[in-house]
């Protein structure tokens, strides 16, 4: 093994590194967005949306992300949706994401006691108030290590978004092996910063979390 | 340009599906086999055989899948083993499976009650008696929900094996998509394919789950 080409290639790496710390930021943010609506949708909505929201839960859960990435970037065109790689990555992120976050919110939703509502709804709150400032912290506070676990899961399943030319960590490792001819140093070093980033992200989450959410959150 | 009629289309992805269906069935059974190896030093009662198998299981569930592949695709022939993409999938799908599996089942073994143990005990059974005959079958059956959930897992992480260069059914699909240019029918076919795969087997750990809940 030599790892002369390393202190060159740190640049690049780094670089790789920050995208795909910024893909998994606006992934999470854009998911967990999307999941509450869906799961506030299949609790509430009309009949039809219930279904859609099953369907769509069920299809995603179902099927392979790299599946979901490639008909994305590669099947919408011939709809005449066009999308450059990165909005790509990002919108097969986030739907494979809030596929899996639908339920667990749902599952925090379920948790929180209807009386809850009841006593919001006494107090004179009107429904929305009542969903976001009382039942939502409630849910989210609940479900936040197993969101957590997903988040976690999602940013490491984007190393498949190098195969749409995302120019993320995956993709700055598969550049780099091709010009140092060391793939697997290469690749063990880029495994290694994953690994890091995995550990730091769910550190980063769980003490946010404690601090947004309040104790308990482990 | 070779034309492409839909049934053709189907019939080849269809054909490569078998080798999706075999990787898959071989990670399981692979993972299974070597999930229990790490799994009896999970939960063994030496505190560095537990630590070694906790790190084994962290390093696999905290790194992507595709880095493990590419790290047997690239990493066993400087151990001068000749690899083609075949034996690097399955090999790289059989830890993969074992990290998970290994730490499915040990959930199960904890979730049992200690007296489970000192019952064995003191009927006389030895550690690997009461392991075989007591622990494990129960440990077995109340996780059986997630080992078929992870099955499904299992058989959408084939489709990453088509990166290193195994011909399954998505890496078809690539090849099918550069001769007809029809992306969103082919990976609309190839997403159906694993979806009719993948569901029952969905369901059938959400009926194992209920039964389970009641």
């Amino acid at each position: 093994m030599a790892f002369a080409w390393l202190p060159g290639a740190a640049g690049d790496i780094a670089r790789g590194a920050v995208t795909t710390i910024l893909l998994i930021a606006v992934t999470t943010l854009a998911g967990t967005f999307l999941s509450i609506l869906g799961a506030a949708g299949r609790r509430n909505g009309p009949v039809l949306l219930k279904r859609a929201i099953a369907w769509y839960v069920e299809v995603m859960r179902n099927t392979p992300f790299l599946v979901q990435l490639f008909f994305i970037f590669f099947g919408l065109p011939s709809l005449g949706i066009r999308l450059d790689p990165v909005l790509a990555a990002i919108l097969a992120m986030t739907l494979n994401m809030a596929a899996y976050t639908i339920e667990i919110v749902g599952a925090g939703l379920d948790a929180v006691p209807p009386g809850q509502t009841e006593a919001a709804l006494a107090l004179g709150l009107r429904p929305r108030q009542v969903f976001v400032k009382i039942v939502l912290p409630q849910a989210l506070k609940v479900i936040y290590p197993a969101l957590t676990s997903q988040i976690v899961i999602m940013m490491l399943e984007s190393a498949v978004v190098s195969q749409i030319a995302v120019r993320e960590l995956t993709y700055e490792a598969d550049m780099l092996q091709a010009r140092t001819f060391r793939s697997f140093e290469t690749y063990l070093v880029v495994t290694l910063v994953y690994l890091v980033l995995s550990l730091a992200l769910r550190r980063l989450l769980v003490t946010g979390g404690r601090r947004v959410l309040g104790a308990g959150v482990s | 340009m070779i034309e492409f009629t839909f049934w053709d289309i189907v019939r080849n992805l269809l054909l490569a599906a078998r080798w999706t269906v075999l990787l898959s069935l071989a990670a399981f059974v692979g993972g299974g086999v070597v999930g229990m190896v790490v799994l009896f030093f999970r939960i063994a009662k030496n505190k560095w055989s537990r630590r070694v198998a906790s790190s084994y299981i962290a390093l696999f569930q905290g790194t992507p899948l595709l880095m493990q592949l590419f790290l047997m695709f690239f990493g066993l022939p400087m151990l001068g083993l000749r690899i083609e993409p075949w034996t690097a999938a399955v090999l790289g799908l059989t830890f993969f499976a074992s990290a998970y599996l290994a730490e499915i089942w040990r959930s199960g073994v904890d979730a049992l009650p200690r007296g489970q143990w000192d019952a064995g005990a003191s009927l006389g059974l030895h550690y690997l008696q009461e392991l075989s005959l007591i622990i494990l079958p129960q440990a077995f059956s109340i996780t059986r929900a997630p080992t078929v959930g992870f099955l499904v897992q299992l058989i959408k992480s084939t489709a990453l094996t088509s990166i290193i260069g195994f011909e399954e059914l998505v890496r078809t699909s690539n090849a099918i998509n550069n001769a007809t240019f029809e992306p969103f029918k082919v990976y609309g076919l190839v997403a159906l394919i694993f979806f009719v795969m993948c569901f029952p087997l969905t369901q059938y750990a959400r009926s194992l789950e209920r039964r389970a809940a009641h």
